[in-house]
């Protein structure tokens, strides 16, 4: 029967172009976003010369944060504070609970955590706002009366991210800190004085903070991007709308974990 | 919300954050130790450095004074050359030991100044004579079942 292999042949070369289509989808969608960026830092200066606007977008994602940040380190402290403890009281060694605590949350906690956090809860709304914005046509609308929408809109919101992110990243870790210090000085009765000073002793601000620091702000400029971006190109529908927040909180986590990856290893190479 | 609340709360946010992060420099990190404000540089040559690391301290007396800028390999004479980077506030003796040590059983390995009796001090970019490698557990251990043996089982 001649037609069942004529069909087959036909079905995988719809396949092949469907595959085709997503990549070529895909690609365009990069290329979109590679051309927004651009178009965002050459704006930026513009949007700059009225900074109430940022300032405003930093009240909105960062200090609205604020609670959900600070409430989330003094827990992961205490959490590690208790593990900590629990490992290290084994090998008669629970002074070091300090340099445990801080190192762990200064390198990787603090930035990774926080900025999970900041995408979660202020990226998701950056991107449901601008993207119902664009829904309800209100940037086509700033268009025709000759205001960039992306001055306007689009770089307050991405550098209120990108300036709110290492602050908030601080804030965690340092949160966290205290967290530890709660649970194994106040509560265990770990030495304090080892507690600091072996913390003091093994944590170095350039190496260890400040890398800390870089990171944040790495993610910073990683989830506002993907968070302005995905709200600028949703699909004008409500369910556009829905699935593009879907997105941001997505490809946010994903990009922070590889960006993690990829950072830590230029960082601690295990000198 | 007005602007002057809105700038406010702001201020307040971004006082807060660096508050934290002076937190992390000055309470949680330690800003001066790793920097100290002017170094010289010594060299030792070793056989051995077991697990020294660069940036691991250099302790005379207890108290770290420098800190391992660099090891290499020098490859004429079969042995390690490590750099000090050392407090430009203290100077050694010509005849100072440095030793590579292990803090605590199991801890990190720092250098050790054991410092000697002679008038003349070591001028910035000095090799230090006298060394001591680290001391391999492998070979500790296999050099006490060896003596042990040769004593023989009679001794006992």
């Amino acid at each position: 029967m001649p037609p069942t292999p004529k069909r087959s042949f036909g079905a995988v070369l719809g396949g092949i172009a469907r595959i085709g289509h997503h990549v070529n989808d895909w690609m365009q969608r990069l290329g979109f976003a590679a051309r927004f960026f651009v178009m965002l830092l050459v704006y930026s200066g513009q949007s700059f010369r009225r900074l109430h606007l940022t300032i405003r977008e930093i009240y909105y994602s960062g200090f609205q944060s604020l609670l959900i940040i600070l409430v989330s380190g003094l827990f992961i402290g205490m959490v590690l504070g208790m593990q900590g403890y629990e490992t290290l009281q084994r090998y008669g060694s629970s002074e070091a609970l300090g340099v445990l605590v801080a190192l762990s949350l200064t390198r990787e906690l603090g930035p990774v955590v926080a900025a999970l956090l900041f995408a979660s809860r202020a990226g998701s709304s950056i991107t449901a706002e601008i993207g119902l914005m664009k829904t309800t046509e209100q940037l086509t609308a700033m268009d025709m009366m000759a205001v960039n929408p992306i001055a306007r809109v689009v770089a307050p919101r991405f550098w209120g991210g990108v300036i709110s992110m290492p602050l908030l990243a601080a804030l965690f870790s340092a949160m966290g800190v205290l967290g530890g210090y709660l649970i194994g000085v106040v509560v265990i009765g770990v030495d304090e004085g080892a507690f600091w000073s072996q913390m003091q002793a093994s944590v170095d601000f350039r190496y260890d903070v400040w890398s800390g620091v870089v990171k944040s702000f790495v993610f910073g400029v990683a989830v506002s991007l993907i968070a302005v971006f995905e709200g600028y190109d949703a699909e004008p529908t409500a369910e556009g709308v829905s699935s593009s927040i879907k997105s941001t909180v997505v490809n946010s986590a994903l990009a922070i974990l590889a960006l993690d990856f990829v950072l830590t290893s230029f960082m601690f190479r295990g000198l | 919300m007005s602007r002057k609340l809105l700038d406010l709360w702001v201020g307040f946010f971004v006082a807060f954050g660096f508050a934290a992060l002076l937190f992390l420099a000055l309470k949680v990190g330690n800003v001066s130790s790793s920097n100290f404000a002017e170094t010289y540089s010594l060299t030792a040559k070793f056989d051995n450095i077991g697990g020294l690391k660069v940036r691991g301290p250099v302790k005379s007396a207890g108290v770290v004074v420098g800190r391992v800028a660099d090891i290499r390999f020098d490859a004429e004479k079969y042995e390690a050359v490590v750099t000090f980077s050392i407090d430009g506030r203290y100077r050694f003796p010509k005849d100072t030991f440095a030793s590579i040590l292990t803090s605590g059983l199991l801890g990190e390995q720092y250098v050790g100044f054991d410092v000697g009796g002679d008038e003349k001090m070591l001028a910035p970019g000095d090799i230090i004579a006298k060394t001591q490698s680290a001391v391999v557990l492998e070979k500790m251990i296999s050099q006490f079942m060896f003596n042990k043996a040769a004593d023989g089982p009679d001794k006992k």
